[in-house]
């Protein structure tokens, strides 16, 4: 175990560094997530309450559409020189190659976030009075989901040729139920924090979703990695 | 030692394959001849793990391939078509990424005296992408080799080198030899292989068609025995 998570480590420091020299995926995400956030702020008036409305639908959008970008280049980036092929050869369990990529995607959808929301939040004027800690625990659990699920099908989307347009239309209704509960339980914290009672319902689902999810990718793994 | 029990491989209908039996025994550096598509380079991706047969096995040192997948990973060093090097990242970044993958001891100093051995050291920082094919292959070959193998796995290591890196090359194949370490080589250049190799396996549609022992080193008898038998 000690083993298996001191190469998934390797693997997330390798990407993330690679991430730092080239900001190809991270400045991708970034524009994407500034476009939609800066087209909404013009199509709706933000002075108007209603308008709040779509905010937790919009964080979930911008996190969901911009992650895709980063899943998509996390495995299509391996295949340049077979790289990936190197990690396969290498003494390591498959597992670890899931868990290394699992954390740099989900590190940098984070940091995404960490720059997208505050700034939805000023182009909508939106003041944020409910709880900051539920809101960043189900940001995690939302965005942790959807990246475990996202990255497992993203190694299973790589090798077609149109691996970019498959892996939407195979990742989106399996995340569903998380991008549901992400989106209510944001609902819930942002807007109509009276019906808070039903937030640890949506919390549940989504510790729920990422656990059992996270498991069946991390032990299915390997069955992908076969050339 | 390498063991492989008849070893099949079938893809979508098509033989690639077909009861392949080879024993190479520890030290000994096999060239493996023989037209394109003859199955070579299958052969050594089912021994270096990329691949699995569809029936047969592998025992490297009495152990079955599948079994104690990890420790037989371990001992193996690949160097296959393409160099599995990151572009972004340069020698040392790369070396060390692969470098902590085979849990290799003193890391930091092997890397830097692996990249000096194959004359690099003035690039050591520098991204691989802005790399010739020669420098990226000399790099690549320091990546196989970087956990100090016991059996070095080798596919077209001279593909696309100049002499010079051909010759650093063909040192470093020769002084793992002398280091006793077990070395299977694909090649089509003959030159290369009569200089390195001990013994030689032709293979022609999936199948060993000649497996001999040249004691004296000429490549026109290699040719000859070549062409005679590929045509």
């Amino acid at each position: 175990m000690r083993d298996l998570i001191k190469s998934a480590l390797a693997i997330t420091w390798k990407d993330l560094y690679a991430e730092w020299r080239t900001k190809q995926v991270f400045s991708t995400m970034l524009i994407f997530s500034g476009l939609v956030i800066v087209t909404f702020s013009f199509a709706f008036d933000p002075t108007n309450n209603t308008i709040r409305a779509v905010i937790p639908g919009m964080i979930w959008v911008i996190t969901i559409f911009a992650g895709i970008l980063g899943l998509n280049r996390s495995f299509i980036s391996e295949q340049y020189n077979d790289s990936l092929h190197g990690l396969i050869v290498s003494p390591i369990d498959p597992s670890s190659i899931y868990f290394g990529k699992f954390l740099s995607n989900f590190i940098i959808v984070l940091f995404v976030q960490m720059i997208t929301i505050p700034l939805l939040f000023i182009l909508f004027d939106y003041k944020m009075n409910g709880n900051i800690l539920l809101f960043l625990l189900v940001l995690f659990l939302g965005s942790a989901g959807f990246i475990c699920v996202g990255t497992f099908l993203a190694a299973l989307s790589a090798n077609s040729r149109s691996s970019e347009m498959l892996l939407p239309i195979i990742l989106f209704p399996v995340i569903s139920p998380i991008v549901i509960a992400a989106v209510q339980s944001t609902r819930i914290l942002l807007i109509d924090v009276e019906e808070i009672e039903s937030l640890f319902s949506w919390i549940s689902l989504m510790a729920g979703y990422d656990l059992l999810f996270f498991v069946f990718c991390f032990f299915l793994f390997e069955f992908i990695m076969e050339v | 030692m390498i063991k492989t029990v008849t070893l099949n491989k079938t893809i979508a209908e098509k033989t690639i394959l077909n009861d392949i039996n080879i024993t190479v025994n520890q030290g000994e550096t096999i060239g493996i001849l023989g037209p394109n598509g003859a199955g070579k380079s299958t052969i050594l991706k089912i021994i270096g793990g990329l691949m699995k047969p569809s029936f047969g096995h592998v025992m490297i040192d009495n152990i079955p391939v599948k079994e104690n997948n990890l420790e037989i990973k371990k001992k193996i060093g690949f160097l296959a078509h393409n160099s599995y090097l990151y572009e972004h990242l340069s020698p040392v970044e790369n070396l060390t990424f692969f470098g902590k993958l085979y849990q290799v001891n003193q890391l930091e100093y092997k890397v830097k005296e692996l990249i000096r051995e194959v004359g690099l050291q003035f690039f050591m920082n520098e991204p691989v992408r802005s790399f010739s094919r020669g420098m990226i292959q000399r790099l690549a070959i320091v990546r196989a080799i970087v956990h100090d193998p016991s059996i070095l796995i080798l596919d077209e290591p001279h593909t696309g080198l100049d002499q010079q890196a051909s010759r650093i090359l063909n040192e470093l194949i020769l002084k793992k030899k002398e280091q006793k370490t077990t070395i299977l080589m694909v090649t089509h250049d003959l030159a290369q292989a009569i200089e390195t190799c001990d013994r030689f396996i032709l293979m022609k549609k999936g199948v060993i068609i000649d497996d001999f022992v040249l004691e004296n080193k000429n490549v026109h008898q290699l040719k000859e025995i070549y062409l005679r038998q590929v045509g």
